[in-house]
């Protein structure tokens, strides 16, 4: 029997090397492998489909396969060879009959504003041309169709139309990327800046670079304070005011949207208010809303929480007794502030601000709800792009762009304080 | 920050003035929340205070907004849709999140940095990337404007909250009485529910609601995804925002806030009990 | 707990996939599935109403086909959307006659064979009953509406606006503007109140020139603007006091006019006239009812019916003779109506062929304008 019993007794030291070292390792792995498996699939797959899309855009080769064949060829110098002019002809005739010439139309457009309407004229009278034609009995040749779409729109005896066709069909391409930064088509078909009345994407990131810093440095003038008086109060108190924090905090987004609207409207209470106690006329109802003034006032409500919550945690740890010795040791209250309690609520500024900044650019919907039209960030353009134009590739590099720029904050912010500061407090 | 002693009169105004900013910020975060809930109960279609309001005139106030949430389907459904949606994800994202958890805060845990980074990836990343990437990757899957969709995007935003709680609540744990307990002869799974799973459970139930909080408010994912069938709450409140202002709405924003509150009070119940853990995340 | 997490999770999967099973809204939950039913897209509030009680109603009573109504903000993208997804649960769809060219070209429309046009009341020919360009390829014609603009009188309390010329003029005129957020009609406004005759409007447009004058044009009111998106946000603009005059489909000005008494005033100066049509959505499941709903919708009856409840032009001249007074108020609704001579003294016919050729673009510039 003991010798039966001993072995089980020790049996943990028997086991391999090996395995009591991976054990634990592998138990630990396997337990956070689903998740990490979940993530992959369902969060970085939709981002590396993201940027695929960004610069990945088969749709017009697809549609004009012999077009771009015959393209490939040409010098981009005056007009390319017959065998193009052949080779359009048939596939615009082709898909005009089958009625999908009007996507490919339309994705030529985005490359070259003004083809959608060259490509969908001309195609209706060559349809009806090659219809004669074939009545006639004539060759419809590449020389017939070269003289015929010249007839029909003298644009297509230029290079235009047809760099246009060849960039478009590129099926890998940065054009996107370029339109994102507002670089067009230039006469010789190279790309450059484009005018200045033209230019939408570079000024949005710009205007949403500065309403994050300007609600981000706000929410840290009016959260710092905050901060600091729930962390300097006894805990009764402070868990009061801390509340008043977390109710916003928790409540929803849209809730706290409608009511800056039913708020700040022209005929709302804050209007109301004010007409009533006579600082201003009836007439002279204030526009607080439905531009940058309530976007700035709605972001800055939603956003104060995410600044407040960490430095709280910050401030919460510092004994007050470095501000009393700062104090007895002949530092006026304001000295010891900015030189002994400050520099300690540096990390809780950083992350909250870097937090607070990182949301404000992702913001979409209470602009879209009560920014009006000055009020509009990059978001609203990318969801433009999404669900009303359609035009995917353009979302895709704009979304990839404000990516990038959300990453590279992370990293100097990693270089600079530590990436694992970050939370909520 | 102000110790007492000698004050001068210029401190003592930067004092007032101090006190006086908080006030105002104070307000500033709680009135627009608090403004919603007696507007709700306007007898008159209005968004502002009628004079019978102000009155306190029973006759002013009505349940007349709260009842039209229930005539039709046009509330009910999205809510419906609402509950369904947040409950799975939550579900997905506690599961999945708290075994995750166990496994992060284990000592023996390989690359705990980088596989920390990825899990929380989800929640630092702006809602109109994930959204317009989620919106390509799941069309090209068919599982645009489905429930599943919807379910399996908000689950991923939802995990990073109780991986997070989680981790907190076993931050300390010694893991030797876990390697005691086996050696006593317990089954792993007994361990796990006898000793880690009693302490852990306040941060499930506080990830998991945080998860679900998640799910029912988010709207970019559905603005994108959802079809017809997948109005949510937040969906329904858009349009009708977009619209006219209904005082419905009012009334739904109301219920919002209970909400609201209920999950709040419970996540600070369930810190508090839990003090070891003592941090709030999410 | 893992076991159970298992099994949850699993539950919770089977049910989602059987809601994503679930057939899309077209048909009622619960309801008979022997039921049919169609789903009819337009512009929401009062002109849905008019559309549900003018030919949704007598359509579902003669067919037993049960029609639901969705909203959309007027274009193509969703309708695009859900062709290129192949999840079509939209089956007709209002849309304008440039909208309809273009999504015929994309093969996102259904082509809709003029035969099915029924005749007038006393047989009058479809092709000499409807008005001139009714009709497209994917299109059938039902109502003119008209982009017009107002004032609410309670507001604007001094002499009135009564030329187009006056919305563009803040020295005369202060206060906010109400403009829908899209190119459309604005463009053609801004250059006749610029001074560009009628005739001409499409010639300028198509120069860079042109398209710069426009833009200069707007530039001038740019700060005083509200943009609105949908059509009920005119009039409740206008009633608020946010602006002091908007543009607005002239049906939703007319409804707020005599069911809520609105002291509004439309300016019939420069309206800009369009074509509605009713459309089919490519791939929809439901092709035989909808060309069904189609063809009811384009009786002279049924948009006679429509012109009971909203002040829009019915596409058919035997239809003009039904018109008859307001179903609720008793108002004749012929002096409300665009085509009425009365209100044509200046007026531009929108040019479909060239929205149809330029609309992405000018919305493209219009959107570069507005961000700017």
């Amino acid at each position: 029997m003991t010798s039966q019993e001993s072995p089980s007794v020790s049996q943990p030291p028997a086991r391999p090397l090996w395995r009591r070292a991976l054990g634990p390792r592998l138990r630990a792995a396997g337990l956070a492998l689903p998740l990490v498996a979940f993530v992959t699939v369902t969060f970085l797959g939709p981002m590396l489909s993201l940027l695929t899309k960004s610069f990945y855009d088969p749709e017009v080769a697809d549609a004009l396969p012999e077009t771009m064949a015959a393209l490939r060829n040409w010098d981009g110098q005056g007009t390319p060879s017959d065998e193009a002019f052949a080779a359009v002809a048939r596939e615009f005739v082709a898909a005009r009959t089958e009625r999908n010439l009007g996507r490919t139309a339309n994705r030529v457009n985005r490359v070259a504003s003004g083809m959608r309407s060259v490509i969908m004229g001309s195609s209706r009278e060559m349809v009806e041309a090659r219809a004669a034609a074939e009545a006639a009995g004539a060759a419809t040749d590449g020389a017939f169709w070269r003289e015929t779409m010249v007839a029909i729109d003298s644009r297509w005896a230029g290079p235009e139309p047809w760099r246009a066709l060849e960039a478009a069909g590129q099926r890998f391409t940065a054009r996107h990327y370029l339109k994102a930064l507002d670089f067009e088509r230039g006469p010789d078909g190279g790309y450059v800046r484009a005018a200045e009345v033209w230019r939408i994407y570079v000024p949005l990131f710009w205007r949403t670079f500065l309403v994050s810093l300007g609600v981000t440095l706000l929410c840290l003038v009016i959260g710092y304070p905050v901060a600091h008086m729930i962390a300097n109060s006894p805990p009764k108190r402070a868990n009061v005011l801390l509340l008043l924090v977390l109710l916003p905090f928790w409540t929803s987004l849209l809730v706290r949207t409608t009511s800056w609207i039913v708020l700040l409207q022209n005929q709302g209470i804050v209007n109301d208010f004010l007409v009533a106690i006579g600082l201003i006329g009836d007439d002279g109802r204030i526009a607080m809303i439905y531009n940058m003034t309530g976007t700035f006032v709605a972001m800055t409500h939603v956003l104060l929480p995410f600044l407040v919550l960490p430095l709280y945690s910050v401030m919460r740890a510092i004994p007050p007794a470095y501000m009393n010795a700062a104090v007895s040791l002949g530092a006026t209250p304001f000295q010891a502030l900015r030189r002994v309690y400050w520099p300690q609520t540096l990390p809780g500024v950083g992350a909250g601000c870097l937090l607070t900044f990182i949301l404000a650019i992702g913001y979409y919907i209470t602009p879209a709800l009560v920014g009006g039209q000055s009020g509009q960030l990059i978001s609203n353009m990318i969801a433009y792009h999404v669900q009303t134009s359609l035009n995917w590739g353009l979302a895709a590099a704009l979304a990839a762009l404000l990516l990038g720029g959300v990453t590279l904050l992370y990293v100097v912010y990693d270089r600079l304080v530590g990436i694992d500061r970050i939370g909520l407090g | 920050m102000m110790v007492g002693g000698a004050l001068s009169p210029g401190y003592r105004v930067a004092r007032w003035g101090y006190v006086a900013f908080c006030v105002a910020a104070f307000v500033f975060l709680i009135a627009p929340i608090l403004v919603l809930v007696p507007l709700s109960f306007n007898a008159e279609p209005y968004f502002t205070f009628t004079e019978g309001m102000l009155r306190f005139d029973p006759e002013a106030y009505s349940l007349r907004w709260y009842r039209s949430i229930f005539d039709g389907d046009e509330w009910t459904r999205p809510l419906a849709n609402s509950l369904i949606i947040g409950i799975s994800a939550t579900v997905v994202a506690t599961v999945l999140g708290a075994a995750a958890a166990l496994g992060l805060a284990h000592p023996a845990m390989p690359g705990r940095k980088i596989v920390t980074a990825l899990l929380i990836s989800p929640m630092i990343t702006p809602v109109i990337i994930a959204g317009v990437g989620m919106f390509f990757f799941y069309s090209n899957l068919g599982l645009a404007q489905t429930h599943i969709g919807i379910i399996l995007a908000h689950a991923v935003f939802g995990a990073p909250f109780v991986v997070i709680t989680v981790t907190a609540t076993l931050a300390g744990f010694d893991w030797t009485v876990m390697r005691a307990a086996a050696n006593l002869g317990a089954n792993p799974l007994v361990a796990f529910r006898r000793v880690q799973l009693p302490l852990i459970l306040p941060g499930v139930i506080s990830g998991s609601l945080f998860a679900f909080a998640a799910s029912f408010d988010e709207l970019v994912i559905v603005l994108f995804m959802g079809g017809l069938d997948q109005r949510t709450l937040p969906r329904q409140m858009w349009s009708g925002i977009r619209e006219e202002i209904s005082p419905t709405i009012l009334a739904v924003a109301t219920f919002l806030i209970v909400f609201a509150l209920l999950a709040l009070s419970t996540v600070e119940w369930l810190r508090r009990r839990g003090a070891s853990g003592g941090q709030r995340a999410g | 707990m893992k076991s159970s997490g298992a099994v949850v999770l699993g539950v919770v999967l089977v049910a989602g996939c059987r809601l994503a099973a679930e057939p899309p809204s077209g048909s009622p939950p619960g309801g008979d599935v022997e039921e049919r039913s169609i789903t009819a897209v337009s512009y929401g509030g009062s002109y849905a109403r008019a559309c549900v009680k003018g030919y949704h109603e007598p359509f579902t009573a003669e067919t037993g086909v049960r029609v639901h109504v969705a909203d959309f903000m007027g274009g193509l993208a969703q309708v695009r959307a859900q062709v290129e997804a192949g999840a079509v649960h939209w089956d007709v769809v209002d849309l304008n006659v440039a909208e309809t060219v273009n999504g015929c070209d994309e093969g996102v429309l259904e082509l809709i064979d003029p035969a099915i046009l029924p005749p007038g009341p006393n047989g009058e020919l479809p092709e000499d009953d409807f008005l001139p360009e009714m009709n497209t390829e994917c299109g059938v014609g039902t109502l003119l509406f008209s982009t017009i603009y107002a004032y609410n009188r309670d507001v604007l309390t001094g002499p009135p606006p009564t030329r187009l010329a006056d919305f563009f003029d803040l020295e005369r005129f202060p206060g906010r503007r109400g403009l829908r957020r899209s190119p459309e009609a604005i463009l053609e406004m801004a250059l006749m109140a610029d001074g560009v005759p009628k005739e001409r409007v499409y010639d300028v447009l198509s120069t860079p020139e042109g398209l710069e004058r426009v833009f200069r044009k707007l530039d001038t009111i740019k700060d005083q603007v509200v943009w609105w998106d949908t059509s009920a946000q005119a009039p409740q603009l206008l009633a608020d006091g946010e602006v002091v005059m908007t543009t607005a489909a002239n049906g939703r000005i007319f409804n707020a006019q005599v069911l809520e008494k609105q002291p509004f005033v439309i300016v019939w100066d420069g309206q800009v006239l369009n074509r509605g049509q009713l459309a089919i959505v490519a791939g929809t499941p439901r092709l035989d009812d909808a060309i069904r709903f189609v063809r009811h919708a384009a009786r002279a009856e049924s948009m006679a019916g429509v012109g009971r409840y909203i002040a829009y032009s019915p596409a058919r001249y035997s239809a003009e003779k039904l018109i008859d007074r307001h179903f609720e108020t008793g108002t004749e609704m012929w002096p409300h109506m665009p085509t009425n001579p009365a209100n044509m003294k200046n007026y531009l016919m929108t040019d479909w062929q060239w929205w149809a050729d330029h609309g992405d673009e000018m919305l493209e510039r219009f959107t570069a304008w507005l961000a700017r």
